[in-house]
């Protein structure tokens, strides 16, 4: 598996190949804790802010929310304390960038989530890992108990009255977690069933106090934007995405793997083809779903000579979005019609039950998916899975609902045909 | 009016009153001071806590969740709501070695199928079963974030990664 920096100098991965790289002297030998001086040495919450803004750095999540907003969004005169969290619930299909971004460097991570908690004047942050994760939150207790020993965590860091404390805590297997406010629900020791928004966490999160909760990849990008300013940051991308983005790369590719690309990375294609070693065993590309599971999917011909950019804008210009960076290319010998079924067992599985749309709907789509497996498909079918979709997106409580429209709508337009050699008569 | 309602039978309900709490060394107590201590409220502790309980004794039996609630200052059904929602918690017995092999899509079109296939021959148990012994338990879980050294299972709590039959050999035949 290959993990490097494509087209740009290496940001988030800059420390990965290097040895012992999760060690704290290694860290600071490459430029680590920099950035926590610098803030702490005359900013102030708000001039990190508005650099975070002029960064146009965007949550990396899934939503691709402007992060300085989301920070701004915090009430200054809360007489509530105030939390940072952050989101290591890495559990999108096709994502695994957040758990080589801890496991090689997790200082990158502890120095975001000071700088985020200074911002936000949190004196208390969590990390909120999956609990599949587990090596991954003992890699995060060494790091953070070094960084204590070092006057990095804990109170008056660095000699200042800044104080902050930084917690790892566990999930236990569900992707709802992921999603910020199902997320706080289970950190505070409930099931894992979103919330309503708003109000929205930044004024009613964790504990019904201000909260911000941000993606590991965000948080991670916060040091080099306060390192080299958020203007600086910003050109490496584009105008709306600032920086650089990583990206995860799985399926029927000849080199899988992590890579950091600047937003706004020029062409798809060449990513694909040769960035990444191109398919396979020499199969031809049939389709790639760019952003984790719950995006819409692409046909080879949406991506072939069409010159695609890899940003937010570009992305959503060629049929599908960014996501959650996660790349699952699907070579000529994937059935749509099975890969689709895949992603939608994986919904209802996840789905978490507290709204029925959700909850009712990826069950039945589940149901008449396998009916059609079995070899009982009726030409009807298609619009029946259409409509079931349409009575679950937009309707369900949470984006979950929508994530599982998506696929399967795109599937059923884009790949007619692996729909049609089921059933018979598909309407187009 | 009483008597065109059905009648209702109790159900039958295996309240076993014969049960108290876990009890753990001062060692694991510790350690359970040591996540009581991250949060401002006992509750948030209720994960990690779990993981402790199943760790020592297995699963998340009984006494363990009337240790949990004493502990946590909650009700036994409080950890049960929470226990069940959770695919990482075990309110059943389960083997010795956990084998959660991914089946989605990334996992799936680079070979996951023939891994659970090996696996379940290798075992003679389908997934969702125990090894009569109580050594395996075999298990399709959905993704694990390892989708670019796919395919893969997890061991207990490790990552065994870009496997082939013959690397599940070697792995299983180790233990």
């Amino acid at each position: 598996m290959q993990i490097k920096a494509i087209g740009c100098e290496p940001l988030q991965l800059r420390r990965v190949h290097i040895e012992n790289s999760r060690n704290i002297d290694v860290y600071r030998a490459n430029g680590g804790y920099e950035a926590i001086k610098k803030v702490l040495n005359g900013m102030s919450p708000d001039d990190v802010i508005n650099e975070v803004k002029k960064s146009a750095l965007r949550g990396r999540g899934g939503a691709g929310f402007p992060t300085g907003m989301k920070w701004s969004f915090v009430p200054k005169d809360s007489p509530k304390p105030k939390y940072v969290v952050c989101n290591a619930d890495e559990s999108e299909p096709g994502t695994f960038k957040d758990r080589y971004l801890m496991e090689r460097d997790p200082h990158m991570l502890i120095e975001g989530m000071l700088i985020a908690a200074y911002a936000l004047t949190s004196k208390t942050t969590y990390i909120y890992t999956r609990g599949e994760y587990r090596y991954l939150i003992d890699i995060m207790d060494v790091a953070i108990e070094e960084a204590r020993a070092a006057g990095l965590v804990g109170n008056n860091i660095l000699g200042t009255t800044f104080s902050c404390e930084i917690y790892t805590h566990t999930g236990a297997g569900a992707y709802i977690c992921g999603e910020e406010t199902a997320l706080l629900s289970s950190l505070e020791g409930l099931r894992g069933h979103p919330r309503m928004k708003p109000p929205f966490p930044a004024v009613s999160g964790l504990y019904a106090s201000p909260t911000v909760v941000n993606n590991v990849e965000t948080l991670t990008a916060v040091p080099d934007i306060i390192k080299m300013g958020g203007e600086a940051y910003q050109k490496l991308g584009t105008e709306k995405s600032g920086g650089t983005k990583v990206w995860s790369v799985s399926g029927h590719i000849n080199e899988p793997g992590v890579y950091e690309l600047p937003m706004g990375y020029d062409d798809m294609e060449k990513f694909i083809m040769e960035d990444c070693g191109g398919m396979l065993n020499g199969k031809k590309l049939k389709a790639v779903i760019p952003g984790g599971s719950s995006v819409y999917i692409m046909r080879a011909s949406d991506i072939i000579g069409k010159d695609v950019r890899m940003d937010y804008e570009g992305l959503v210009a060629a049929g599908s979005s960014v996501g959650s960076g996660g790349f699952i290319v699907m070579d000529e010998t994937v059935d749509i019609f099975e890969s689709t079924k895949n992603l939608t067992e994986f919904y209802k599985h996840e789905s978490c039950g507290w709204c029925t749309p959700c909850r009712e709907g990826t069950d039945w789509l589940v149901k008449v998916f396998q009916r059609i497996a079995d070899g009982k498909g009726r030409p009807e079918d298609a619009q029946l899975m259409l409509d079931l979709c349409d009575n679950i997106e937009g309707k369900s409580f949470c984006p979950l609902g929508d994530a599982a429209a998506w696929p399967i709508q795109s599937a059923i337009r884009r790949f007619p045909e692996d729909f049609r050699q089921h059933l018979v008569g598909i309407d187009e | 009016m009483s008597q065109q309602l059905t009648k209702i039978e109790p159900l039958y309900q295996p309240v076993d009153l014969e049960v108290s709490p876990a009890t753990f060394s001062s060692e694991v107590e510790a350690e359970i001071d040591r996540h009581l201590a991250k949060y401002p409220v006992r509750r948030s502790a209720i994960l990690p806590l779990m993981f402790i309980v199943q760790r020592e004794r297995g699963y998340l039996d009984p006494a363990g969740v009337l240790y949990l609630a004493n502990r946590l200052g909650l009700r036994t059904t409080d950890i049960w709501e929470v226990a069940t929602f959770y695919s990482m918690i075990y309110t059943e017995p389960i083997g010795k070695y956990h084998i959660q092999i991914c089946k989605t899509l990334s996992c799936k079109i680079r070979g996951a199928g023939a891994i659970t296939e090996h696996c379940a021959k290798k075992l003679g148990i389908q997934p969702g079963e125990t090894t009569a012994d109580g050594r395996f338990t075999l298990s399709e879980v959905e993704c694990l974030g390892s989708c670019g050294t796919a395919p893969m299972f997890q061991l207990n709590f490790d990552y065994h990664e870009n496997l082939t039959p013959e690397k599940v050999d070697q792995i299983l035949d180790s233990l």
